[in-house]
């Protein structure tokens, strides 16, 4: 019953709807525009596509964010927001009247991005894996888009080269941690990543090893399977920028000392509680190098000195 | 308009002056439902409003070229979709909790209570979180449908299991169904518990979204998808009317006035099934409006079904389309969940008319 019908169909019900009859209705094409593109007014949907725009230079054009843009630390106050990625609005993305939408493909629900693609805005989706490559992917494909191929050529090398960086302090590891990555934790849950996940991703860019190899995605862990899985070391995401060592009394290490068996693993007893800023850690932007330099300094403080690369 | 019925021999006064304010009344609740349609398609985060429609529609009939603004896309495939389906959604989840409400003759029923919503809830959610990986084929086929598909064929297939469990010799007892109801939407919703827990971090944020309602991806295939479930409903509300009225008196007095009570009460079950389910295929779960509307209008002007369902119908429009425009513009450029706010909006002023009429006796 929900079959796509055909345009004369949408055409004709909203020509009955206009109480226009005997006038011959086509519908109007909505067609992106191809020739050069009007770069003034961006909508940004993704934290890793927004930081790109920003380190080309592009952000006093982007005029609304979604809600996983959060760096550059003050955009969240400063841009209007079109609300979390999966859930954007068609009218609300279009009242801000962009001339240009990028958008991760994570962006949703679909029939709103299908809405939006049907819009005279050009709506162009970004997306790449969740590898140093597919990082210097994402930034050729948004350079290319804003025609400024030439930055986006400096900061992808940029990029690769932080990335070299850190494979080559990951070469002095002599023993990978076990290491356990928990996307949230409360009242006695915890969701852990598993494999195909950007944490699985970031803690092998970091020397890690991801003691989830059972599940792929992020899936509830009992306090058993952790008892049994034994980490050295549990990052847990933050929704803040920084990344510190868990307080032992702090709420963190509270909520995680409540899951009997997660308590009890080697990270806990060594006091390996990491927290780290989840949207560094996961979205696979350009400061990912950063990310997994700032991990590696925490998990192996003693071989890999801290380093600010920018 | 409609012929009288035995049921309403039997009440004290016939067309009285109760009968003319009543239709009164339904000419009010009819222009207050127009007059929310025609703002939800003026209001909106982009400020285009219908003052454009005159050069939208030179730019749609080809007298005029397009101006190369949002104009006529805002208003013809955004809005328009969505206050159509607004409409829809609200009309037929407040009639069809009225229907429930007078064949189970229970004012806690709701529309959901013949399975209907927990079937479509639990094939909904398992379709975003396993229809990429196990249903390819069907979500290649039927693309952004596929989720409402899901959704009603789960809601129609949850109702059809439960007559078919409670049908015994071809006699719908609504007392079991009723029970049966209850029993299949806590086996539901544990199913979708268990769907919850399996899926990964993006379809756990996607069903979440989803079980809030919304109207964000209306659409004009959305609109023709749910026009035939709009059509039966109005054809059949009439019959419905007279049918109800009987069951109002209990179902050994109805049989003696000359309803047919099976047959009654299986048109009842599947139009409401159809029409819910319907609703929830192009919105999720939107609460609130299915049970509370009808005790709105019984509050104001009794339980006769002959007003009662169109006031229902003209009242659960409304409240839906207002609450779609407030959810369009509360936080916007962003979108709130609709069922959220029919919720939020809702329950205190129910809770006020209710405690207001308690205090009057």
């Amino acid at each position: 019953m929900f079959v796509r019908p055909r345009p004369t169909a949408c055409a004709l019900a909203r020509a009955a709807f206009l109480l226009l009859a005997s006038v011959s209705v086509s519908a109007p094409s909505h067609s992106a525009e191809m020739s050069a593109r009007d770069t003034s007014r961006i909508v940004s949907v993704g934290g890793d596509v927004t930081e790109i725009l920003y380190e080309l230079g592009l952000g006093d054009n982007v005029v609304a964010i979604d809600t996983t843009s959060v760096f550059p630390p003050q955009i969240p106050s400063e841009k209007k927001s079109v609300g979390y990625m999966r859930a954007l609005s068609s009218e609300g993305v279009l009242a801000v009247r962009p001339t240009l939408i990028l958008a991760t493909d994570k962006a949703g629900p679909p029939e709103v991005v299908a809405a939006l693609k049907a819009s005279s805005t050009p709506f162009i989706t970004i997306d790449g894996p969740d590898t140093p490559e597919g990082v210097a992917e994402k930034v050729k494909q948004v350079a290319a888009i804003v025609g400024k191929e030439e930055a986006g050529e400096t900061l992808a090398q940029r990029i690769r080269t932080e990335f070299e960086a850190a494979a080559d302090a990951r070469k002095t590891i002599a023993k990978p941690i076990k290491a356990l990555f928990l996307l949230s934790v409360q009242s006695g849950r915890a969701l852990a990543g598993g494999r195909n996940t950007a944490a699985d991703a970031m803690l092998a860019l970091a020397g890690a090893e991801n003691v989830v190899n059972s599940f792929d995605g992020y899936k509830p862990l009992s306090g058993e399977a952790a008892l049994a899985l034994a980490p050295d070391a549990i990052i847990v995401m933050k929704a803040a920028p920084g990344h510190r060592t868990a307080e032992a009394s702090g709420p963190i290490a509270t909520e995680i000392a409540a899951i009997t068996g997660l308590a009890n693993t080697p990270a806990v007893k060594d006091g390996r509680i990491i927290e780290f800023d989840g949207s560094l850690m996961l979205q696979f932007g350009p400061r990912a190098p950063q990310a997994a330099h700032d991990l590696m300094h925490i998990l192996y403080p003693d071989l890999v000195p801290t380093r600010r690369i920018n | 308009m409609l012929k009288p019925t035995p049921a309403e021999d039997l009440r004290t006064h016939t067309r009285s002056a109760r009968d003319r304010t009543r239709s009164r009344g339904l000419i009010v609740l009819g222009m207050a439902f127009l007059l929310t349609a025609f703002l939800s398609l003026s209001v909106g985060p982009s400020g285009i409003t219908l003052l454009s429609l005159p050069q939208v529609i030179a730019e749609v009939t080809g007298y005029s070229a397009g101006t190369g603004g949002h104009e006529a896309l805002v208003l013809l495939d955004i809005r328009l979709p969505r206050t159509l389906l607004a409409m829809y959604v609200g009309a037929a989840l407040a009639v069809s909790g009225a229907i429930m409400q007078g064949m189970f003759r229970n004012p806690l029923a709701d529309p959901g209570l013949i399975g209907v919503s927990s079937g479509a809830a639990l094939f909904a959610v398992a379709m975003i979180a396993f229809g990429d990986a196990y249903l390819p084929a069907i979500k290649a086929a039927l693309g952004v449908h596929a989720l409402p598909v899901a959704a009603f064929v789960g809601g129609l297939g949850a109702t059809a299991l439960l007559v078919g469990l409670t049908n015994g010799r071809r006699v719908i007892s609504t007392g079991t169904l009723l029970l049966a109801g209850v029993a299949l939407a806590a086996l539901a919703s544990a199913l979708m518990g268990v769907v919850a827990y399996l899926s990964d971090d993006r379809a756990l944020r996607d069903l979440t979204l989803w079980t809030l309602g919304s109207l964000a991806g209306a659409s004009w295939s959305k609109v023709i998808g749910t026009l035939p479930f709009a059509l039966v409903l109005a054809l059949l509300l009439p019959r419905l009317i007279r049918d109800l009225n009987g069951l109002l008196l209990g179902e050994a007095e109805a049989y003696h006035l000359g309803v047919n009570v099976q047959r009654a009460k299986m048109l009842i079950v599947f139009v409401t099934a159809g029409a819910v389910g319907a609703a929830v295929a192009v919105a999720g779960i939107v609460g609130f409006i299915g049970i509370v509307t009808p005790h709105i209008i019984r509050l104001v002007a009794g339980p006769d079904h002959r007003f009662l369902l169109p006031a229902s119908a003209l009242l659960g429009g409304t409240l839906a389309v207002a609450a779609d425009m407030v959810a369009r513009v509360a936080v916007a450029p962003a979108e709130l969940p609709l069922g959220i706010i029919t919720a939020l909006i809702g329950a205190p002023f129910f809770l006020h008319l209710v405690l207001r009429r308690g205090a009057h006796g």
